[in-house]
């Protein structure tokens, strides 16, 4: 068999070319220390998210858990972040409430992602017809209502929860992708490739789904990486008004709104976990910032 | 015998990229006197927009490295010299028209606002114009390209005129800031060929008028022909050849050019030449020698490990091939 | 409205000749805010089967607009287009039978536009095999890919790279390599070397020759250098503003240009040696700038910029005739 003869098989050649790519990737992701300090964020909270349950000091204290003798103490060896007034252990909840945070983060993107894509390519492929029109047009008035506040409305419909917060922040987060999509959809099915295809006789799904869309990847990748840091922060501010976890899961933003009561004087219960919003989102930032950087210059 | 108004000596331009270091311009020699209009031709990649770029100093410096030569302006070097001096040179001395003018020009602001920055920008004794002094400028560089209805065009935007005339703007442009030495990066490669003609005449009788000197850089041979007096052509990173324009359209001597020559259409049909074999080597990994050896069909052993100098054939031709080392005449070193 | 002589000698020709294009009266026209585009305005030729038909004309003069229209990117306004004789493919390529995709294929201008750049060469190559059923199986399909990697003289290596990775002359071959996957009979080239070099478009036309042999191979040549046209094409077109101005036989094309614009596009091309000067029209020099085609000027489009204007240009539109044997032109000089 003349495959046998050659060096590598195709599969294999496929393989290795595919590993180079990912090297070159990683060459220009590195030229800017911003993005590693992003990824390197990235992957501490990921590493203490994971395994909480093992690397937390007082891993009782993300439940149900009281103990007055040690209720309020500011920052000390024992307790690096301090505790709560039922004395909980806040370092630890910080790290449970990290798992909440990221997973809700994880969940509502994967739910908005495939679906605004989706309708965002067929808006923008049979632009100026009555496709493009629904579509857009119903898209248009999701976006015309601040997130935050859409987020809000729905959430005070339905009974609080982790759930129905996630619920609510895909609703109002959906058309992003949509518009972001269409946009370049619309510019390329006017491109010779995309003619070349239609012109072999090429059929629909795979003009949308392998021309098309392949093209699009890059910016939805640097969008999601952003919105990690978005949807996180909608997530904490339905807490902190109540409408997201309810008590006792530990989640950053009900910790935040608990803590204010206790401000000034007891000021590490609110602090430390709203610092640990702001890293997961400074370090998403920074690490879609890269992506940015690294996959949207290849076409010039 | 004039003295060069500008002379690049020996240029190395080197690029730092993923797999290793782009060894460009491999010892590039190029000179160009008062008034005279010298060729560049030369295939894409073969580092003629990198050696231009390098005289205006419009290389980002990462990536890119000058390890080794010089770019002689007048005598002074345009390579080491400080932001002011650099500023001088760009406002009054030389100036550059870029290949698409539709790029060239800022679409969101009129062509009257372009125009007029650039005459502000180059005002030589120092002293602010005043406005209108401003508007008769420019409308004076607008008629002397040959445009028409000139007070309309200034308040126009670039969208709204056609390729030709977005190019004479671009010269119009060049015009107000160069006295010297115009550089034209493939000026009228995208438009069409009977505004390209007009193109290029006009550039030529500019350059008449004003005693420039003009550097125009091709890949089309036809091209040049018409507009220059000699002509440099360019391989992988250096000159290869270099003859007054006749001669070389006559007597093309090295087998590059003589490759180039031979691959032309021509009116008078017969068919077309079959091209070169091969293509143009990786700047990662070049050929040791004469980077064209590798394609060459004459090509000896000494060849593959020297690179060939510049041997003088005759007055105002040169070429750097190993097959005229024993021509009599001197032998040109870098 | 009389129809033009032309007209007629087309459909006995028609009967004798097999054809395999024909195109009849093609009208394209855009409607946009600032007008209606008359990019194409009434064109009629035909294509023998084995021949180069070249298609000359600059910017605005609708060459490529009427290409597009063939292989079925747009629908025509008004005309016909009927191919090999019988088959009617006057819409476009949502309702064309995928037989007729096989059959018909274009290579556009632009190589760094023309192949998907986040796909592999593999992947561009192997979606024409895949549509049509070319190769049985996935290995079937690779080595197909291979061959035609082959045809076009591309190293094999090259099916896992990306065409950000691979120069110029070689992107065009492999779209050339793309548009041959199919086996068709009929390939439109649309200035298929405008942007490359002139050594890289010397080999790649001699490519291309040798497959119009190989495979018996019908082309539609478009381009605006004239010089390689003379060399390629086996009878010449010119377009003006949407409108047919002079079809000849190739060398008669050049020896004795009848249309103004003809000559005038002959006398600005660059030469480089005397005895192409002597061939080139002396007496008249380029002038005037193109008019976008949303303002046509009226009678002949081109009487703003013509050296050899008679009153009539400005009020009637010229009607094609024949003037020698398959030597048509469009002008009011020549009309009888």
């Amino acid at each position: 068999m003349a495959n046998k003869m050659q060096k590598k098989s195709p599969t294999q050649e496929g393989l290795s070319r595919r590993w180079e790519n990912i090297r070159r990737n990683w060459y220009k992701f590195s030229r800017n220390s911003l993005s590693i300090i992003g990824l390197v964020v990235i992957c501490i909270i990921l590493f203490f998210t994971i395994f909480a349950p093992f690397v937390s000091p007082y891993p009782e204290s993300a439940g149900k858990f009281i103990n007055f003798y040690e209720a309020s103490q500011p920052p000390s060896l024992t307790h690096l972040c301090g505790t709560d007034a039922f004395g909980r252990d806040i370092l630890t909840r910080i790290f449970f409430g990290c798992r909440y945070s990221l997973m809700m983060g994880a969940t509502v993107l994967l739910l908005i992602v495939p679906v605004g894509v989706v309708l965002g390519l067929i808006a923008g492929y049979y632009r100026d017809s009555w496709l493009d029109i629904v579509i857009m047009r119903i898209t248009d008035i999701f976006i015309a209502v601040p997130p935050l506040i859409l987020a809000l409305a729905v959430c005070s419909v339905l009974t609080p929860s982790i759930f129905n917060a996630m619920l609510a922040i895909s609703i109002a987060w959906w058309p992003w992708y949509t518009r972001l999509v269409y946009e370049i959809a619309s510019s390329l099915k006017d491109e010779f490739f995309v003619q070349s295809a239609e012109v072999i006789g090429a059929n629909k799904m795979h003009i949308l789904f392998r021309e098309i869309l392949l093209n699009c990847l890059s910016p939805i990748l640097t969008k999601m990486s952003l919105d990690m840091g978005w949807v996180i922060l909608i997530g904490s501010s339905l807490s902190f008004v109540g409408l997201g976890a309810q008590p006792p899961t530990p989640d950053l933003g009900s910790m935040v709104a608990d803590g204010s009561k206790y401000l000034p004087d007891q000021w590490w219960i609110s602090v430390f976990p709203a610092f640990a919003i702001m890293l997961i989102v400074l370090g998403f930032n920074l690490f879609g910032d890269g992506i940015r950087d690294t996959l949207g210059v290849e076409r010039g | 015998m004039s003295k060069p108004l500008l002379e690049i000596k020996n240029l190395h331009v080197w690029f730092k990229v993923f797999g290793g270091i782009l060894k460009v311009l491999d010892g590039v020699n190029f000179t160009v006197r008062s008034g005279e209009k010298v060729g560049l031709v030369g295939e894409a990649g073969c580092g003629k927009t990198t050696t231009m770029k390098a005289i205006m100093r419009l290389l980002s410096m990462p990536p890119a490295i000058i390890p080794k030569g010089e770019i002689l302006f007048k005598g002074k070097d345009i390579l080491r010299m400080n932001r002011a001096e650099l500023q001088q040179i760009r406002k009054e001395k030389i100036s550059m028209i870029f290949q698409d003018p539709t790029a060239a020009l800022n679409p969101v602001f009129t062509i009257g606002t372009q125009i007029q920055d650039a005459v502000r920008f180059s005002e030589r004794s120092g002293r602010k114009m005043k406005k209108d002094e401003i508007k008769a400028r420019a409308m004076q560089v607008l008629k002397e390209v040959s445009i028409p209805d000139q007070g309309r065009v200034l308040q126009n935007y670039p969208i709204q005129l056609s390729g030709g005339m977005r190019q004479r703007v671009c010269i119009s442009m060049a015009l107000v800031s160069a006295s010297e030495l115009i550089i034209g990066d493939e000026p009228g490669t995208s438009l069409d060929v009977t505004i390209k003609d007009q193109i290029l005449r006009l550039l030529k009788e500019l350059a008449k008028k004003h005693n420039t000197s003009i550097i125009l850089i091709s890949h089309a041979l036809g091209t040049v022909k018409n507009m220059t007096d000699k002509v440099y052509v360019m391989y992988a990173g250096a000159m290869v050849e270099l003859a007054k324009t006749k001669d070389l359209f006559a007597h093309p001597l090295h087998p590059y050019s003589q490759g180039l020559l031979a691959s032309i259409p021509r009116l008078t049909g017969g068919g077309i030449g079959e091209g070169i074999d091969g293509h143009i080597p990786e700047y990662i990994n070049p050929p040791k020698g004469c980077r064209f050896h590798p394609r060459c069909k004459q090509a000896m052993p000494i060849c593959k490990d020297k690179k060939p100098p510049f041997f003088k054939i005759s007055e105002n031709h040169e070429v750097a091939c190993f097959l005229f080392q024993n021509f009599g005449g001197d032998c040109i070193d870098k | 409205m009389r129809l033009p002589v032309f007209y007629f000698r087309i459909l006995v020709v028609i009967a004798l000749i097999n054809n395999i294009l024909f195109v009849d009266q093609l009208k394209k026209h855009f409607f946009t805010y600032q007008g209606i585009v008359k990019a194409v305005d009434g064109i009629s030729f035909f294509i023998k089967e084995g021949e180069t038909f070249g298609l000359v004309g600059e910017s605005g003069s609708g060459k490529s607009t009427v290409a597009y229209t063939v292989v079925g990117i747009y629908r025509p306004t008004k005309g016909k287009i009927i191919y090999k004789g019988d088959k009617d493919i006057s819409q476009d390529r949502r309702k064309r039978p995928l037989a007729l995709k096989k059959k018909i294929q274009i290579v556009f201008q632009d190589p760094g536009t023309s192949l998907n750049p986040s796909m592999t060469i593999k992947d561009i190559l192997e979606l024409p095999l895949k549509v049509h059923n070319i190769g049985k199986n996935h290995e079937g399909r690779i080595n197909k890919v291979k061959e035609l990697l082959e045809m076009v003289q591309l190293p094999v290596s090259y099916i896992y790279k990306y065409p950000s990775m691979i120069g110029g002359g070689e992107k065009q071959m492999v779209a050339i390599a793309r548009a041959l996957a199919t086996n068709p009979s009929f390939v439109l080239l649309d200035e298929p070397t405008s942007a490359l070099d002139v050594s890289v478009q010397a080999k790649l036309i001699n490519m291309l020759i040798q497959f119009q042999k190989k495979f018996k191979l019908s082309y539609l040549f478009i381009t605006h250098d004239l010089s390689l046209m003379r060399n390629v094409a086996s009878r010449v077109a010119i377009m003006y503003l949407g409108k047919l101005c002079e079809i000849a036989p190739s060398s008669e094309f050049f020896k004795n240009p009848l249309h103004p614009y003809t000559q005038m596009l002959l006398s600005s091309i660059p030469v480089i040696s005397d005895e192409e000067e002597t061939l080139k029209p002396k007496k008249i020099i380029s002038t005037g700038e193109i008019p976008s085609p949303v303002n046509i000027p009226p009678g002949c489009s081109f009487h703003f910029r013509c050296p050899k204007k008679m009153d009539i240009c400005s009020r009637e539109d010229p009607i094609i005739t024949e003037v020698n044997e398959e030597h048509t032109v469009r002008c009011h000089l020549y009309t009888k």
